[in-house]
């Protein structure tokens, strides 16, 4: 994470360029080349030149070899039609679609994975973090086994080793069953869903509204106690809203319940949902590999508040609960989000080994693209470029969420 | 002696009823999985043997290590000549213990050691002279592959990084904006996107008649890689060096390149020699990442290894194998890296004393 920069070099700078009376009587030639300001800029002058020259050289080499090997430059053959198939999709997507919408779909899959894989990285970690300063030996011992085992191993041999392992499950005809809500196969796994209905979607609406509606009554009741010195706890209104509101609406859509479950026809199942091996080995290698950074992360941030707070806390006998949430959490946020922000943003570049898996996300996708027209330094350009994007806007991101829980100085 | 066994385990897992129950259901967990991976790993698991025997058992095959240890650890490098790759490591091994040794640290002699271990290494590998059956670097494979790579890696990118983060702290306005637009940009980015470059754009950018190596590209690509997540340590390091230091030496009117060397820069490193651990090991680590773009390495050639028909199915023992190859070394990094900075503690009391 980048730390504001000191002003350190300035005072030995003007140390030595005032120059003494003794090296302005001098002759001006070598007072100027004595003179550190001066030779700074020379410095500078040189380093500029060298680059220029180094960047016109690697320039026209490029231009010659491209005449040379007849390539055409320029990001034209974005129009052109894909002709390859991409096995899964957000979006709508045909071989017959254009290069730029396959590049679409792939920056999408990017970040679904990625969002995925920050989401069970978080849980995981926060969960083995915790586990690391429990007050039992036996589960310390055994968080930092995870941590030492998963964060020594390469992340891109933790991908192929699920890859691998999936590969090697049984065929859809002698698929693990998982309590009768799944198959486990060399096919992915497959789940029993419920089947699509718009009173899910409703349902799902009502369960928003009810949560922000809960929120707003905390700030209710938070003012009341504020301004007004009154304490009415919501919170049997709020629990009722939040479970009774969603369950309304779905009685009211008519209380869809029916199951789409997996059937086996022919080689493959039929129905149900189906995540994809080749994205479950990439979201289980990356997301296992990054929780045992997050683990670490959430230690040391859990340890970084200072035993006088909780013992604070305790002596205004505060529940172990209030302990937790009012002062372990906000103190221990503060030392976690900077280095939770990179782990993020290095998880989302892991995502890239989808290469060796076949799983069709940016980079994957860039590739077959390298290799079917040729046009390697357009590929790796707009992916570096997208990458670059998506890692600046994460830290942004995080840098703001970073403010929200920073100290508050009043 | 037992009071206080009794102490340590009603401190530690029976400290209350919640804990109690939670030790228990742990307790019994590990024996159970602990009992199973015991019976699967060592008492049912076949060490030496063929295909067929192992098939028979209900445990582990290890004997699918003693089958296939030299394809994985050696690659492609023909058979009859794979005691130059085990020679080399060996030297390797004995030059990086000798140097890690505090005993030679200050040694005018790590130089030229160096110097010749990496000759007789190259010799080795290539052949060509003394007799020796040349091998291509194409052929090169398996784990003194990994280890070349890494190696290359810090040799390269140490310096490198140290450049970047001074310069990233230049008051030269040009030479910092060259730094951070090329630390950011390098970081901002995965590997493997760098590594295509490396392969498949750099040769565009040279003259048609100049060729450069593939390994020294892609060794290349990943010591920048390495460098830039580096300079950032060490930038950390040089901020952390205490303002009185420069102003110290700006008054015995030391110039820039003594300042760095002699007063900041043998702070700094010391502050962050953590930070600098922990990417070492990450330099191993992503050593892996050749699989991508083909090079036969300790995890590629353990993938080609596991196409055969008759030994694929013994993959979990495969690839425990070589976790551990790179757990040993990331465990053997950390703990030589703790062990120095205590040693380079006391060395400073042992002066602030004397």
């Amino acid at each position: 994470m980048p730390v504001a920069d000191f002003e350190m070099m300035k005072p030995i700078d003007n140390v030595n360029s005032t120059t003494s009376p003794a090296e302005s009587s001098r002759h001006p030639l070598l007072t100027f080349s004595g003179s550190k300001t001066a030779r700074a800029w020379c410095y500078q002058v040189l380093v500029a030149a060298l680059c220029v020259g180094f960047s016109w050289w690697l320039y026209s080499n490029a231009v010659d070899n491209m005449r040379i090997q007849r390539i055409t430059t320029g990001f034209a053959f974005l129009e052109q039609s894909a002709q390859f198939a991409i096995g899964e999709t957000l979006i709508d997507y045909q071989p017959s679609d254009n290069y730029a919408r396959a590049v679409l779909v792939g920056l999408l899959n990017t970040l679904y994975v990625a969002i995925c894989g920050i989401v069970l990285a978080t849980v995981l970690g926060f969960i083995v973090g915790l586990g690391r300063v429990s007050k039992n030996w036996l589960l310390v011992k055994l968080a930092e086994g995870y941590v030492e085992l998963l964060r020594n191993v390469p992340v891109i041999l933790q991908v192929v080793f699920w890859s691998v392992l999936i590969r090697n499950l049984p065929a859809p005809r002698e698929a693990i069953e998982l309590f009768s809500f799944g198959f486990l196969t060399n096919r992915g796994l497959t789940l029993t869903v419920l089947q699509h209905h718009e009173g899910w979607l409703w349902t799902f609406e009502a369960l928003v509204a009810a949560l922000l509606l809960s929120r707003l009554l905390v700030l209710v009741s938070r003012r009341l106690r504020e301004q007004h010195g009154r304490v009415i706890s919501f919170i049997r209104l709020r629990f009722g809203l939040i479970i009774g509101l969603p369950l309304l609406v779905w009685w009211l859509a008519g209380a869809p319940l029916q199951l789409d479950s997996p059937e086996l026809q022919g080689f493959n199942f039929k129905g149900g949902f189906t995540i994809s091996p080749e994205f479950t080995a990439l979201l289980l290698g990356i997301s296992l590999y990054s929780s045992a950074f997050i683990a670490e992360i959430v230690r040391s941030g859990i340890q970084s508040v200072p035993k006088g707070q909780l013992e604070a806390a305790r002596s205004l006998s505060l529940s172990s609960w209030h302990i937790t949430r009012h002062v372990v959490i906000p103190q221990a946020m503060r030392v976690m989000v900077p280095p939770l922000a990179s782990q993020y943003v290095s998880l989302t570049k892991n995502s890239s080994i989808a290469v060796v898996v076949g799983y069709p996300e940016l980079a994957n996708i860039s590739n077959t693209l390298m290799n079917q027209t040729g046009q390697a330094l357009e590929a790796i350009a707009i992916m570096m470029v997208v990458y670059l994007i998506i890692s600046a806007s994460t830290s942004l991101l995080m840098n703001i969420f970073n403010r929200y829980v920073a100290i508050k100085e009043r | 002696m037992q009071h206080s066994a009794i102490y340590w385990l009603r401190r530690h897992l029976f400290s209350s009823l919640t804990q109690s129950i939670l030790s228990f259901v742990l307790g019994i967990v590990i024996v159970l999985v602990g009992a199973k991976l015991l019976r699967w790993g060592v008492y049912d698991a076949v060490f030496t043997g063929t295909a067929e025997q192992c098939r028979a058992a209900t445990g582990a095959c290890w004997a699918v290590i003693t089958e296939k240890h030299r394809p994985i650890l050696f690659g492609l490098y023909p058979y009859e000549q794979q005691w130059r790759p085990a020679i080399c490591m060996l030297i390797w091994l004995l030059s990086v213990v000798v140097s890690l040794s505090p005993v030679c640290w200050k040694s005018r002699y790590l130089w030229p050691l160096w110097g010749g271990s990496l000759l007789l290494m190259a010799i080795l590998m290539r052949g060509g002279v003394f007799g020796l059956v040349p091998v291509p670097s194409a052929d090169w494979g398996g784990l003194p592959l990994t280890l070349l790579l890494f190696s290359g890696t810090v040799i390269i990118g140490l310096p490198v990084s140290v450049a970047l983060a001074l310069g990233r702290r230049s008051p030269l306005p040009f030479l910092r904006g060259l730094s951070v637009i090329f630390i950011e940009g390098l970081r901002g980015v995965p590997l493997i996107t760098i590594l295509f470059v490396a392969v498949n754009i750099f040769p565009l950018f040279l003259p048609a008649d100049m060729e450069i190596n593939k390994l020294l590209r892609i060794v290349v690509a990943i010591a920048l890689f390495f460098a830039c997540y580096q300079a950032e340590v060490i930038r950390g390091g040089l901020q952390s060096v205490p303002r009185g230091q420069y102003e110290a030496a700006a008054v015995l009117n030391l110039g820039y390149w003594h300042t760095t060397t002699k007063i900041i820069l043998p702070q700094a490193l010391r502050i962050c020699l953590p930070g600098i651990t922990n990417h070492i090991i990450a330099a191993m680590k992503n050593t892996s990442f050749v699989i991508i773009i083909g090079l036969f390495d300790v995890l590629t050639a353990t993938s080609a290894v596991m196409q055969d028909p008759l030994w694929r199915r013994y993959y979990i023992e495969t690839y425990l194998f070589i976790s551990a190859i790179y757990i040993a070394f990331g465990f053997l990094l950390s703990r030589y890296a703790i062990w120095v900075e205590k040693r380079i503690d006391t060395s400073r009391n042992e002066q602030g004393i004397a």
